[in-house]
């Protein structure tokens, strides 16, 4: 593989290893506090806390991976992204500081604070809003170019219906995802009243997640022509992602193997974000920055993949440590240590 | 206001914020590790209640710190696009590595303050402190090489305006990164320390007679006065670095225009900017000689011999003086306090010395955002020194001021809950019944 592909596939993988783990991160928050309102907090809160306390810095940092690292392997992108995103990478930059701040005020200070939590649920759906339009932005026509520099057009991005459709499905996807996991993870923890919430609320949110899905591919007919038919030569993919959420379907109707339901859910998700990224290449912002052209020097290209290398040496073995201890430890998902 | 000015605003506001919190996340892991490893040596209970709840307030500045940090990660790009798409490409691997570091410390972390209970041997849970403090202090070592290199830029060529002959490690090793690092790192020792030995002076002298609390500021006190002196060594070696490689930096400083030996060092005054002719300062004879070059006879390069377009802005020198003002006031009271310990027991809990100990800690964190003004205001006008200025980096996106304003009031808005929730904190939970319900236990 070509250092550049090698680079732009650790970095997708990076990406969606962020949206799985925020996914489940934004959905609780917003599930703890809507539960909250409904009188149903006290029957999910135990469960969401329990997962949610060891790992929320863990999934911050999936994050600044992956913005450092394509930064680092593909430099252009920094530029570009860099100068046309001011206004909405801070806007989220701020409602993320808001939502990690204001965990740890809740968490630790103040329990009981009614604006802390809804602070805290907020910001935890309208974040995924807010970086969906990163990949909106990237399939062209919200960026001009005056005189050389990049100017981005935030009117066009708010009139645009491909836009819309990929918030939307931001949106679902984030609470279908959520709902999955801590079905999972309620049955684990045997807690058969916070399961039978979850699930209600995974089956909830799993059909508008297809139909966000089709939405997304109509609107991206309409707003990216050539994006769409090389969309439509790597639809196995999709196909694939289709199959698995069946599957998942399947098993939250018949109540059975979740573990294996939340699988099918990483994998619907795996497949179609793999096939999205391969029909999005050579292009990382259509048509300016091609993952060619803007790939970093070879000598650094080498020291950032030694470095990765490096790193997963040490971060392999300290996250299945993290899982073993917590999230994968029976008398921990019980609350009994 | 032009987009550069609001640029730097912006950043330096962000970068302000964030080394208050940056600063406790290198330190406390070092004295959780102490007062844990005390506790289980001494087999001391009261050392290991220090530990759970300095590391409960850390819970919340780690929380803060984490933000501030991913929104700087960013801003570089955001506000410096024309930065990063030069340097970007030697700065990737150590920004890349702060991140393999950050992620191992928030990994150990997350397992460090949710198993106080879970192992059977205490030793396992102060093990685990010991990855959160490594990572800690990697990603303060791999950051500052970032920035030591924008002060000291090698490892590559400019070829045709593009950037050529890229070598990774020649550029993260850069002259600046041996005396920043350290810098950094003891100081922000000896800063979390003297926070840590306020708060407990401030507890004493409410009223709180207890040996939880003597026992935490002797401790915190001798880690500060330890790291006190390391940061002045290292502030030493610092001066000489300057003299050899940032010439303009030492003489703005000092306001420094001849170039000459037995120079003196200068401390406060005031500078006449149409003569440049300093009033009011106290003078030490042949002292700016000694810091620069190890020598009283030294040379030291004034500021008329530097392009005047490249002149620092002459103000840095308050920041310059405030810092090693508060530096050498903390080494003093430190040194005080230690020696009423030894010799003076009856002085040791005299209320005018815990008073000054509960002002140290605020000092100690200005004397951390002066340092950081000096070091950065000081080396205006480049990004880049001696490669690209600060305008020709900043963005040309027009909406900064507003950016500006936005994030103004978010850093208030955390800073004052910051404050509060851990006030609150400490007031909702009193240690007394704590101890009380150990002595008991055991």
């Amino acid at each position: 593989m070509t250092t550049e592909g090698l680079g732009i596939s650790i970095l997708w993988l990076f990406l969606y290893g962020y949206i799985i783990v925020a996914s489940i991160d934004f959905g609780a928050g917003f599930f703890s506090y809507y539960g909250r309102i409904t009188g149903k907090g006290e029957i999910i809160n135990k469960v969401i806390t329990r997962y949610l306390s060891p790992v929320w810095e863990v999934t911050n940092v999936f994050l600044v991976f992956f913005f450092v690292g394509i930064v680092g392997f593909f430099p252009e992108t920094g530029y570009f992204y860099g100068t046309a995103l001011l206004v909405p990478a801070s806007v989220a930059l701020v409602l993320l500081a808001i939502r990690g701040s204001f965990y740890a005020f809740s968490k630790y200070g103040n329990p009981s604070s009614h604006l802390y939590h809804f602070l805290y649920a907020a910001t935890g759906v309208l974040i995924p809003a807010s970086f969906s339009t990163v990949l909106t932005i990237s399939e062209g026509g919200f960026i001009d170019m005056d005189g050389g520099v990049p100017h981005f057009l935030p009117v066009n991005l708010f009139y645009s219906p491909y836009s819309w459709a990929v918030v939307f499905l931001a949106l679902v996807s984030v609470l279908f995802i959520s709902a999955s996991f801590l079905t999972y993870y309620a049955n684990r923890a045997e807690d058969a009243q916070a399961e039978g919430v979850l699930r209600q609320w995974a089956l909830f949110n799993s059909l508008p997640t297809i139909f966000a899905s089709l939405l997304v591919f109509m609107a991206l007919w309409k707003h990216n022509p050539e994006h769409f038919s090389s969309l439509m030569d790597h639809s196995i993919w999709f196909i694939l992602s289709f199959g698995f959420f069946l599957n998942a379907l399947r098993l939250l109707i018949v109540k059975r193997a979740y573990g294996w339901m939340f699988i099918s859910v990483m994998l619907q998700f795996f497949t179609a974000f793999w096939g999205y990224g391969k029909s999005h290449l050579p292009y990382l912002l259509y048509p300016y920055v091609s993952f060619h052209t803007s790939v970093t020097n070879p000598t650094m290209a080498k020291f950032l993949v030694a470095a990765f290398i490096g790193g997963m040496v040490l971060l392999i073995p300290s996250l299945f440590l993290l899982m073993r201890l917590f999230i994968f430890n029976a008398r921990y998902v019980k609350g009994k240590v | 206001m032009d987009l550069a000015l609001q640029s730097r605003i912006l950043f330096g506001l962000t970068l302000g914020f964030h080394i208050i919190y940056a600063t406790i996340g290198v330190g406390m892991p070092l004295l959780l590790l102490l007062a844990e490893t005390m506790g289980i040596v001494k087999k001391d209970q009261q050392y290991r209640l220090l530990a759970r709840r300095l590391a409960k307030g850390y819970s919340i500045t780690v929380a803060v710190g984490v933000v501030t940090g991913t929104i700087i990660g960013l801003q570089l790009s955001l506000l410096f696009p024309g930065f990063m798409k030069i340097a970007g490409q030697v700065i990737s691997l150590p920004l890349f590595m702060e991140t393999f570091a950050f992620f191992f410390e928030a990994i150990f972390l997350g397992i460090y303050l949710y198993t106080w209970s879970r192992f059977k041997k205490p030793l396992f849970h102060l093990l685990v402190l010991i990855p959160v403090a490594i990572g800690s202090g990697l990603s303060a070592f791999f950051i500052t090489t970032v920035n030591a290199f924008m002060n000291t830029p090698q490892g590559f060529t400019i070829e045709n305006g593009a950037i050529a002959n890229i070598e990774p490690l020649k550029a993260m090793f850069n002259p600046a990164t041996p005396t920043k690092v350290a810098h950094v790192l003891t100081s922000a020792y000896m800063t979390t320390a003297f926070v840590i030995a306020a708060i407990a002076a401030w507890f004493i002298l409410r009223g709180h007679r207890n040996e939880y609390y003597k026992k935490a500021l002797r401790l915190s006190m001798m880690v500060g006065l330890i790291f006190a002196v390391a940061t002045a060594v290292v502030g030493d070696l610092s001066g000489k670095f300057l003299a050899a490689y940032q010439p303009e930096k030492l003489a703005a400083a000092e306001w420094h225009f001849e170039t000459k030996t037995h120079a003196d060092l200068l401390v406060g005054g005031t500078l006449d900017r149409t003569t440049n002719e300093v009033n009011y300062a106290l003078r030490l004879p042949s002292m700016l000689s000694f810091l620069a070059t190890d020598s009283f006879q030294g040379e030291v390069t004034g500021l008329n011999d530097i392009p005047k377009e490249n002149w620092p802005p002459l103000i840095i020198h308050y920041w310059f003086d405030l810092m090693v003002g508060i530096g050498s006031f903390m080494i003093v009271l430190s040194c005080i306090f230690v020696a009423c310990r030894i010799w003076k027991p009856q002085l040791e809990w005299n209320r005018w010395l815990l008073g000054l100990i509960v002002l140290g800690g605020p000092l100690s964190m200005l004397a951390i955002e002066f340092g950081w003004i000096f070091a950065e205001v000081g080396r205006q006008p480049w990004i880049l020194r001696g490669y690209m200025t600060v305008a020709e980096a900043a963005t040309t996106s027009p909406d900064v001021g507003a950016m500006l304003v936005l994030f103004s009031v978010i850093y208030a808005l955390l800073g004052i809950l910051t404050v509060y929730v851990l006030v609150r904190m400490a007031r909702r939970n009193p240690v007394e019944p704590l101890l009380d319900a150990r002595s008991e236990q055991a």
